[in-house]
């Protein structure tokens, strides 16, 4: 039996071909994958693995820099003192030790604008030895900063922008701008500088204040001298620092491997969302591999049964066509993983190129290597697996019948009940999930959507012949007999277009799913922003920092504004329940926020009563006019009068209180934007007048509205090309289906092709007539996609209402409309070469073919 | 005879010679045939196979192109033509009917007759069509699709496809041979009919002497030759001629 199915396959070499590719395909995402995640992640261990050198153990301040909260400001937290880094100096297995302060630091270019922002812009202390360097941070010119009016700026940042030891910089770190000199220029091989990011040195006095507090640092880090082991200096540095709370003990040996971890776990995130997308593609590569082993089965039919005559079994026939799928699904695998090897290879020094990623070299695991070949032979084999039970029982008898023609269809009663049963659970069940909404619906739909996506597939052959048959008259208008025909061929097997259209289906739904959400959300954001700003610009500051009172005080004196107000966000108590609450300016509110009241008007709000969503109204079952008890964040408590109603609004939040209201009932101002009205509206001048004010801060962000919904919509933009480029590949797959489906029906139609040339249709109307058969197919595929993946989207839409308030689903027709008229090119550019066969037809051979 | 001069060809091939391969492997089919298919006549090409028969009708169909000498339908020259009037001329000429039916599976019985016709984008004369469709007896199985029918039902509906769009002439290639005898009878006698009442001209290829014998005239073919033709012939009368060349080929 393995000799027939190596005959087999080597004797159909041309029609498995498209199989093969279709494998091929699938199999060298899987390995892409699979190699390039695994290199960037070796690539990244590598070169973590010294960065913890000179560092035996690390003594760590949780609650002093980045990590700081507010509560760590009120606790009791215990900070890491000059003292403490004298203690450790001291103790007799220390080498040295130096402390650390680090946190955000922005530098401002020309006009006020972040440097650097791509991969964090931070500042630390230089901390000078005896010798007046840090070991940390080699100067390439000048020397570190001794002063407060000093700094120190690294090389890269330095030349992409042109700082040079003397020149003056704009820094900020959380507060007003301040103007330092570079006194220095240093190297580091820090991996977030060569990703893009900046960092610059202060001296450690003004570190300390700027980040913790004078004397106090983020870290200390000790090296251990010969002879005593990290552990060992670990436990003399616990005798002497007290290490419990915020206060941690880190050896090297343990950061590097959390730091590796970290990597591996990053890694690990990708590999799996890419080895998703490599599933899709797999998946739609099923119905091709299936489709090619069914309509090669149809095709040796009485091969086959004279097996049977012969003496062969069911289970040797069913084997012999298994076999025959190893075979092809090995092979395709094999050249995937090389193909594989070759993507990661690609993507690594693509990576590498824009400098991001550590140079080493390409990891290929052995794991990669049985996991490609595994899955693309199991998928082959496993898409084999029904045609080769049919093939299994085509009767010996059929050898000797001398009818060409396929066996009469089964009926597909059985299959379209299934199919209905499926896809109407599938329904429901998204349906229930959506009633339920929020987190707990998201199983229900997630399960109803691969219901629904099952059930339509198993319908599709019952869908497709009333649907396409539909366009008949359109198509014998349009284009004639060739129409005609094209439309009667697509319909006359059923299963066999159902199968290749599906293909199309899958990757078209996904698209059309991720699309339809991304619309809904920007276009509901955008709706949000303009319905209810009326300020030209929100200032804000990088990170999410508060922006500081001062800033508020020099926005408010910059030229052309007209009304300023902050948003003070402030956490209450309101009858008990814990909100937050926006306090805007009483005087330049109605100028600067317009809540569309559906209670009460803005007078309320002017006169110190509490505007409230009506989500909340009707929780704490509040309308206009009636008294709520309030706890503000200083303790005092009081009651509010509700004075007014508006829809439930993620921009505005859930309550908005006059700041004159609320004065006296907070511990300290905590400003997350500042609105800003300017005289003439949004302009660059505007723009360039309020960054002025501020001493062109690059910590303050300056955005009009349109520059949000701007920055917001390309953010999702950018996020749909990325998955439309990742299902790219279950698309090519499903290309290669109909260009596989076509191919073999025009084999199988030769002689019906020859008469119709005979009877006088010409080379240009069975061109025509292949192609219009090949859009039909895909356009149906693709218009199935868009009506599931709307389906699915709008379900999706109602899950995630309960996190952006407001969310309606927005149909991005010109968009559905792309994907048909895509769908319809996918089908002319699939049919080209076996349009091409068809016509090229040799008549007399067709005719003669027996 | 003096009926000939008044006779007039609708095909003739003149000097006909078909090649195939070259050097060792060089076959010729057809060796310098001369033969005109008179107008109204139904003519029947015999022989015994490999013949060239059968390459001698796909020349005359321009199915296949000829090696040299002419091959004409009416007053035209067909050697020479290029893909696309070959084409025209097949499909506004030229009526098929193929041993193995050859239909549509897609199609109805009346959308199978009237598919060249809808393939030249023409109207089919009403009129006409009833007729044809009468004479085959096909009226109560129009819309039926090939699988629904027999195999005489299904090559009446292919001579009726021939004979929708009134060609010059009609190439039946062993029409008769996947057909048992009673559906076979029918099928010759309709053709006989079709050209003794409608007028229309038609070449058959055949081995059987029983379907030449419906036939006016038979042309015996041998190794590319034409060897003999006989004029209203009998089954016997043709059996017997057959015979006289087998035993002169095995002689030989």
């Amino acid at each position: 039996m393995f000799k027939t199915a190596l005959r087999n396959v080597l004797s159909h070499k041309g029609r498995l071909l498209m199989t093969m590719l279709a494998v091929v395909l699938g199999t060298a995402f899987v390995a892409g994958t699979l190699v390039f995640s695994d290199s960037v992640s070796t690539a990244l261990k590598n070169s973590l693995s010294h960065n913890y050198d000179n560092v035996s153990v690390r003594v760590e301040n949780s609650a002093a820099g980045e990590g700081r909260s507010a509560q760590d400001n009120n606790s009791d937290a215990k900070p890491l003192t000059d003292a403490t880094l004298r203690q450790i100096r001291a103790l007799p297995g220390t080498a040295s030790a130096v402390g650390t302060v680090e946190g955000f630091a922005g530098i401002s270019d020309a006009n006020g604008n972040l440097v650097g922002g791509r991969g964090g812009t931070q500042g630390a202390n230089f901390s000078p030895g005896a010798d007046g360097t840090d070991t940390r941070y080699p100067m390439a010119q000048g020397s570190g900063p001794t002063t407060s009016t000093q700094i120190a700026v690294d090389q890269r940042t330095a030349q992409k922008n042109g700082f040079k030891v003397g020149d003056t910089l704009r820094v900020a770190v959380n507060g007003p701008v301040m103007q330092l000199t570079v006194s220095g220029i240093f190297t580091s091989d820090d991996p977030a500088l060569s990703s893009g990011g900046s960092l610059v040195l202060f001296d450690t006095a003004t570190a300390q204040r700027l980040y913790t507090a004078p004397g106090q640092y983020g870290w200390i880090d000790a090296l251990a001298k010969p002879g005593t082991g990290q552990d060992a200096l670990e436990s003399q540095i616990g005798q002497v620092v007290p290490h419990s709370g915020n206060i941690t003990l880190h050896t090297g040996a343990s950061l590097t491997a959390d730091a590796k971890q970290m990597v591996e776990d990053d890694s690990k995130n990708m590999k799996t969302a890419l080895l998703f997308f490599a599933g899709v593609a797999l998946f739609v590569g099923i119905f091709l591999i299936s489709n090619t082993f069914t309509m090669l089965i149809a095709q040796r039919t009485r091969e086959l049964a004279l097996m049977r005559a012969l003496g062969a079994s069911r289970k040797q026939v069913r084997r012999s066509v298994l076999l025959e799928a190893l075979l092809v699904g090995l092979t395709a695998s094999l050249a995937g993983l090389g193909a594989g090897v070759g993507i990661g290879a690609a993507l690594k020094a693509w990576a590498g190129s824009s400098g991001n990623l550590p140079g080493g070299g390409l990891t290929v695991t052995p794991s990669t290597v049985l996991i490609t070949l595994l899955v693309g032979t199991v998928v082959t084999a496993l898409a084999a697996l029904f045609p080769a039970l049919r093939a299994s029982r085509v009767p010996p008898v059929a050898a000797m019948s001398s009818n060409d023609q396929p066996a009469s269809q089964k009926s597909l009663v059985v299959r379209n009940s299934i199919g209905l049963v499926l896809a109407g659970l599938g329904v429901g069940v998204v349906l229930l999930g959506v009633s339920q909404g929020g987190s707990a619906g998201r199983m229900p739909v997630a399960l109803g959507a691969l219901l629904v996506m099952l059930g339509v597939f198993v319908l599709t052959p019952l869908l497709s012949r009333p649907i396409i048959a539909a366009t008949g008259p359109l198509f014998r208008r349009l284009f004639g007999i060739s129409g005609t025909l094209a439309k009667q061929n697509a319909i006359r097997n059923p299963r066999r277009t159902a199968a290749t259209a599906s293909a199309l289906t899958i990757g078209v739904t996904l698209i059309t799913a991720l699309t339809v959400i991304g619309t809904s959300i920007s276009t509901t954001i955008t709706k949000q922003v303009t319905a209810n700003m009326k300020a030209d610009y929100a200032v804000s500051t990088q990170l999410g920092y508060p922006v500081s009172p001062q800033l508020l005080a020099q926005l408010k004196s910059a030229k052309g504004v007209t009304a300023v107000s902050a948003a003070d966000s402030q956490y209450v108590t309101v009858n008990g329940t814990d909100l937050s609450l926006n306090g805007y300016d009483a005087g330049s509110f109605d100028q600067l926020v317009a809540p569309d009241l559906t209670q009460g008007t803005l007078d309320a709000f002017k006169q110190g009563q509490l505007l409230i969503d009506a989500d909340h109204a009707k929780s704490l079952d509040a309308t206009v006019g009636s008294t709520v008890k309030v706890a503000y964040p200083n303790g005092t408590s009081g009651t509010l009068t509700v004075g007014g109603v508006y829809p439930k609004s993620d921009l505005l939040g859930p309550a908005l209180l006059s700041e004159q209201a609320l004065r006296g009932h907070t511990l300290a101002p905590y400003y997350n934007v500042v609105l800003v009205k300017t005289d003439g509206g949004a302009s660059s001048a505007n723009e360039q007048a309020l960054r002025d004010a501020t001493g062109l801060n690059p910590l303050v962000k300056v955005q009009s509205q349109q520059q949000m919904v701007d920055q917001f919509n390309s953010l999702i933009s950018m996020m749909l090309t990325i998955l439309y480029a990742l299902l790219g590949m279950a698309v090519l797959i499903a290309i290669l289906g109909v260009v596989n489906t076509l191919a073999m029906s025009v084999f199988e139609r030769k002689r019906e092709l020859g008469m119709l040339r005979a009877v006088g249709l010409d080379r240009r109307g069975v061109k025509r007539m292949v192609r219009l058969e090949s859009v039909v197919i895909a356009v149906f595929g693709a218009a199935m996609g868009v009506a599931i993946g709307t389906f699915l989207a709008w379900a999706a839409n109602g899950l995630l209402k309960s996190s952006l308030s407001g969310l309606t689903t927005a149909l991005p027709w010109g968009r559905l409309a792309l994907f048909i008229a895509l769908g319809a090119t996918v089908g002319l550019l699939a049919a080209l070469w076996p349009a091409r066969r068809a016509a090229r037809l040799d008549i007399l051979g067709a005719i003669k073919t027996d | 005879m003096t009926t000939t001069a008044l006779r007039t060809a609708a095909a003739r091939a003149s000097d006909l010679t078909k090649v195939y391969g070259s050097g060792d492997t060089r076959v010729t089919a057809l060796d310098h045939v001369s033969v005109d298919f008179y107008r109204g006549e139904f003519t029947a090409i015999m022989g015994p196979s490999g013949s060239g028969k059968s390459t001698l009708m796909h020349c005359m169909a321009g199915l296949d192109d000829v090696s040299s000498g002419s091959a004409r339908i009416g007053d035209i020259e067909l050697n020479g033509l290029k893909d696309k009037a070959l084409t025209k001329l097949r499909r506004d000429q030229i009526g098929f009917v193929f041993q193995a039916f050859n239909l549509l599976p897609t199609l109805t019985a009346l959308e199978n007759i009237t598919l060249p016709m809808d393939i030249a984008g023409r109207k089919p004369d009403k009129a006409w069509l009833d007729r044809v469709i009468a004479t085959v007896g096909l009226a109560d199985r129009l819309s039926h699709r090939p699988s629904q029918l027999s195999g005489g039902q299904q090559q009446r509906v292919a001579c009726a496809r021939a004979l929708a769009s009134r060609p010059e002439i009609i190439f039946a290639d062993e029409p008769t041979g996947n057909l048992d005898s009673r559906s076979g009878a029918e099928i010759l006698g309709f053709l006989r009919s079709s050209v003794r009442e409608l007028g229309q001209t038609i070449v058959m290829v055949t081995h059987d002497p029983v379907a030449a014998s419906y036939a006016d005239r038979v042309i015996f073919l041998a190794d590319g030759r034409i060897v003999d033709e006989l004029q209203a012939p009998s089954a016997d009368g043709v059996l017997d001629r057959m015979r006289r060349f087998d035993a002169k080929g095995r002689t030989s």
